[in-house]
């Protein structure tokens, strides 16, 4: 943690820390979301652990000086395993009055606040909604404050380099960034590279203006450093598992998972997808990797998009659709066709906050029900979540192996923290999976398309271009014993068990519910899913370290569920639902199994923090002791 | 495998019993399309019927090809990843007026614009029939309904019109009945590389019988349909005695007839395919008018699958062996010892 100012000075050195949350924010055109994702990298180059939380606006340039168009991006590093963004920060850059306004409950008591004054004038901070200056009216007093004129420091080395006063001003967040790398000791290379990189050709004086503007951020710490104002900070090496590592992102890690999915299907994938934010980044990827034979269409809407997954699937390639919960519930209706007709199909939603519009940037994970209930009749799938970026690789090769092995569409559900965040990642070697190479069908003998396995009862596959296999399905309720239209009654009962047999038959090929932390029994159990695995898993440590009975059970598989489940939670005196909705697991669970389940909830679109959940375990079992 | 057989009309029919009703036009177009399938060479194999919902949308329960009857409006959107899928697959799609410029419409025209090369088969009996008589977007204003009891108010759509405004490069219509002109446009569709949209006047005996009476009764047909031919002048009537000519300071076409007037063949309007303005004018033409039939408009372009793939191969080109490892130890990577 960062110390007081006067501690660290007085040390007349770099003081040791072991952890410390930085949130950078500003304007949504001061180049927030490129300030982070640069210190994530030197910080991960650096060998500390790290977790990060990009918090941005549904706007793409909102007026300047909004509190609305304030975007800002968390990081939580250190020399310990880091397990979420971290709940509250301990530095606070703030590039105008906006933004020190919107993030400044989010900073500890004693926090460090670096303020661009050249941002904060009059004007500045009136339409931040400050009636005064809050430099001067005490509201500042339980912080640290470093008041700096970033702008005109940026200006100054920027600007004689050939640059505009417009494009100068750009290179402010260089400038913080330098003043930020000399803070926490870390390498300016890697950004300078990247600068060489990203404008070195282009714009070399672009390149040259920001790279001034970072080393004379630096140059600035060290000077403040001599002068003994300030001291910088050093963080040691986390001590984490041996192997190569990169940044990943959640988008980027599912795009590449459904890649290496599809290719241990040994299948070519088709993604069809409409930009949708928090999913786009999928379409993104995924249209960038055709060297891979993967093919992507933009469709015209959520529905062709689904239905030109549908249709590659059905032509023999892996269909996926990608969206977010408003473009999930339109594609329902052709998810239903899938789930028919037995197609194999990959439906990634990556959820966001709120019904309809609500706020697409924020992050929730409120599509449980829409997953697994969300379809007119009896509609099972399998669903499948996300519990970090890194994670959803894995995630995303299991959905596509259960896709093409049950031929059924999969739920995947990540969200939009887990989309946007960034964490360190033991890069996975391919050749540790192994292939379950999809065979279509081409004997005729016996064939018709619903004749079905025995042991998955996945129908067959047979795509077109297969002599001797011309046959036709469709929407229309479908004879077991010929795959012909069918209306008998008996006949609909049996089809309707068959599609429900099947998945939950799902249950006996994944793996049974393991605990996390914890014991397999005990007072109390705290239940996750998805992007929630960080904080419940470090408040659950937390709180076993100060001796309380409390274990952590995080689901992966949310339909069906893991078969040794229900036991496994009886097997606590109490069971906490931890997760962003309002209880959507809560319910699902005690439908399935009759627990008592009970929730903590929480629906602001700000992930869950540590100390929430801590407060809910430390809560409920002084509550239970009391009663004993 | 066995030398291929030459199929016939029978080869494509399926075992499954038929059930629209007795005397419906859809009987007609499923009989062209029988014969036409192995005139075409076409294979049970490489061959996909698509269709979405309402009576057309069964077509592929009928046909001894692969497949897929999908759901209402989307038929186009399937048809779209199939065709992307597999480029070598045969793909049709057929669907009626509602399905396809109403719930559908948004998919048929982005299905036109980017020019997928499937061949549309619209069969528009301006009603909808599967749900029990309800007025369509194609019926005109006045009909009366289930659910327009004292008439429709609704403008309808052209279906041609709608295609060439979506950019597509074949449209062309036919006559459920008429199936030697069905045949031939059938076949100039399939050969046509990119969306062929067709529009198949197709008689509703139930809901809606007789509704193109004025165009195709025998008494009235000869001078309310023309049928254009590429390079013809575009004449009809008994004895091709009547003709279109264009009126140059309204840009209308006019009727005229052949002998009055002082008018010569000279001056009537020759049919040009590539004619994207006179394929509009020949879309519009509706009684008094003679309604346009055969193809009105063709005019090829790269197909939408044909240029992804060419992307695709470029792509591949430059990285003949792509490697997933590889891929994801792009970057920025460090070692933890």
């Amino acid at each position: 943690m960062v110390g007081s100012v006067a501690d660290a000075a007085s040390q007349g050195r770099r003081k040791k820390v072991e952890s410390v949350v930085v949130r950078f924010a500003g304007d949504s055109g001061d180049g927030m979301q490129i300030t982070g994702s640069q210190f994530s990298s030197s910080t991960a180059l650096a060998g500390n652990d790290l977790a990060t939380f990009p918090d941005f606006p549904a706007e793409i340039r909102a007026p300047i000086g909004t509190t609305f168009g304030v975007s800002a991006f968390q990081i939580n590093f250190g020399s310990r395993t880091i397990k979420t963004s971290g709940d509250k920060s301990d530095v606070l850059v703030a590039m105008n009055a906006a933004a020190l306004k919107v993030s400044l409950s989010n900073l500890r008591e004693g926090g460090l606040i670096i303020l661009d004054t050249g941002s904060f004038n009059e004007r500045n901070f009136i339409k931040a909604g400050y009636k005064v200056d809050p430099r001067t009216d005490g509201s500042l007093a339980q912080y640290q404050v470093m008041e700096i004129d970033i702008s005109k420091m940026s200006l100054d080395v920027a600007k004689p380099l050939g640059l505009s006063q417009k494009e100068a001003l750009r290179c402010k967040n260089m400038w913080t960034l330098g003043l930020v790398y000399w803070m926490y000791d870390r390498d300016l290379q890697p950004t300078l590279d990247w600068l060489q990189g990203k404008f070195g050709t282009k714009a070399p004086e672009v390149a040259a203006a920001n790279i001034a503007a970072l080393k004379a951020g630096h140059a600035f710490g060290e000077t403040v450093e001599i002068s003994g104002d300030y001291t910088g900070y050093s963080i040691g090496q986390a001590n984490i598992e041996k192997g190569l590592y990169r940044l990943v992102q959640g988008s980027e890690a599912l795009s590449w998972g459904l890649l290496a999915g599809s290719q241990l299907a040994g299948l070519d994938m088709l993604l069809a997808s409409y930009p949708i934010t928090p999913s786009s980044p999928v379409l993104h990827s995924l249209s960038d990797l055709k060297a891979f034979g993967v093919v992507t269409f933009q469709a015209e809407d959520e529905i062709a998009a689904a239905c030109a997954a549908i249709g590659a699937s059905y032509a023999g390639k892996l269909g996926v659709t990608a969206s977010s919960g408003p473009g999930i519930a339109l594609k329902t209706e052709a998810i239903g066709l899938a789930i028919g007709t037995e197609l194999p199909l990959v439906v990634v939603n990556t959820q966001r906050a709120g019904p309809s519009t609500g706020l697409p940037t924020k992050t929730e994970q409120s599509d449980l029900y829409l997953a697994v209930y969300g379809r007119n009749a009896d509609a099972p799938m399998p669903v499948i979540s996300v519990s970090s970026p890194g994670d959803a690789f894995e995630a995303a090769i299991e959905a596509v192996r259960i896709a093409v092995k049950y031929m059924t569409p999969v739920m995947l559900l990540s969200d939009g923290y887990i989309a946007n965040a960034a964490e360190p990642w033991l890069v996975p070697d391919m050749a540790d999976y192994k292939p379950f190479p999809v065979k279509f069908r081409t004997d005729p003998e016996g064939f018709h398309p619903f004749v079905r396995d025995p042991q998955t009862l996945a129908r067959a596959w047979a795509i077109p271009g297969t002599p001797g296999l011309a046959h036709r399905i469709g929407g229309i309720e479908r004879d077991y014993d010929s795959g012909n239209i069918s209306y008998e009654p008996e006949n609909h009962q049996r089809m309707t068990d068959v599609r429900a047999n099947k998945i939950r038959g799902i249950a006996n090929d994944i793996p049974e519910q393991r605990v996390e932390v914890g014991t397999a029994s005990g007072k109390m159990v705290v239940v996750g899913w998805g992007s929630t695995y960080g904080p419940i898993n470090r408040a659950v440590s937390n709180m076993r370290d100060e001796g309380y009975d409390v274990s952590h059970i995080h689901l992966r598989y949310i339909w069906p569920l893991p078969r040794n489940l229900g036991d496994l939670l009886r097997s606590y005196d109490q069971v906490l639902i931890a997760e962003m909705n309002t209880g959507q697991l809560k319910t699902l669970l005690r439908s399935e199994y009759l627990v008592p389940a009970e929730g903590l909830n929480k629906v602001s679109g700000q992930p869950l923090m540590i100390s929430e959940v801590e407060d809910a375990i430390r809560t409920r079992l002084a509550t239970a002791k009391a009663a004993e | 495998m066995n030398a291929p057989t030459k199929l016939t009309p029978d080869d494509f029919a399926t075992d499954q019993e038929v059930r629209w009703c007795p005397g419906c036009g859809d009987y007609a177009i499923l009989k062209a399309v029988h014969k036409t399938l192995p005139e075409l060479g076409a294979t049970r194999e490489n061959t996909v019927f698509v269709s979405g919902i309402g009576c057309a949308a069964r077509f592929p329960y009928y046909i001894n090809t692969y497949g897929f009857h999908t759901i209402h409006g989307r038929a186009a959107a399937v048809a779209t990843g199939v065709k992307l899928a597999n480029p070598e697959l045969n793909v049709w799609v057929v669907g009626g007026d509602g399905d396809s410029l109403s719930i559908g419409g948004n998919h048929l025209f982005h299905l036109l614009r980017r020019n997928v090369n499937v061949q549309y088969l619209m069969f528009n009996n301006e009603i909808y029939g599967l749900t029990k008589g309800q007025f369509s977007p194609t019926s005109r204003i006045g009909t009366r309904s289930p659910s327009t009891p004292q008439g429709s108010v609704d403008r309808p759509a052209n279906g041609l019109r709608f295609a060439l405004g979506a950019g597509a490069r074949f449209v062309g219509r036919a006559i459920d009945i008429q199936q030697v002109n069905l045949g031939a446009l059938l076949k100039r569709a399939h050969a046509h590389k990119g969306a062929s949209f067709v529009e198949i006047l197709q008689n509703c005996i139930v809901y809606n019988d007789d509704v193109f009476a004025h165009i195709t009764d025998k008494k009235v047909a000869a001078d309310a349909q023309i049928l254009v031919e590429d390079g013809k002048p575009l004449l009809f009537g008994k004895d091709k005695s009547k003709g279109l000519v264009l009126n140059t300071k309204t840009l209308a076409v006019e009727v005229v007839t052949l002998g009055e007037n002082g008018v010569g063949l000279d001056d009537i309007l020759v049919h040009d395919e590539k004619n994207r303005v006179l394929g509009g004018l020949l879309a519009d033409m509706e009684p008094p008018f003679p309604v346009a039939l055969g193809v009105i408009y063709c005019d090829p372009a790269e197909s939408y699958e044909a240029s992804a793939y060419a992307q695709i191969a470029i792509e591949k080109s430059k990285n003949p062996k792509p490697d997933i490892n590889k891929l994801l130890r792009s970057g920025n990577v460090w070692t933890v010892e």
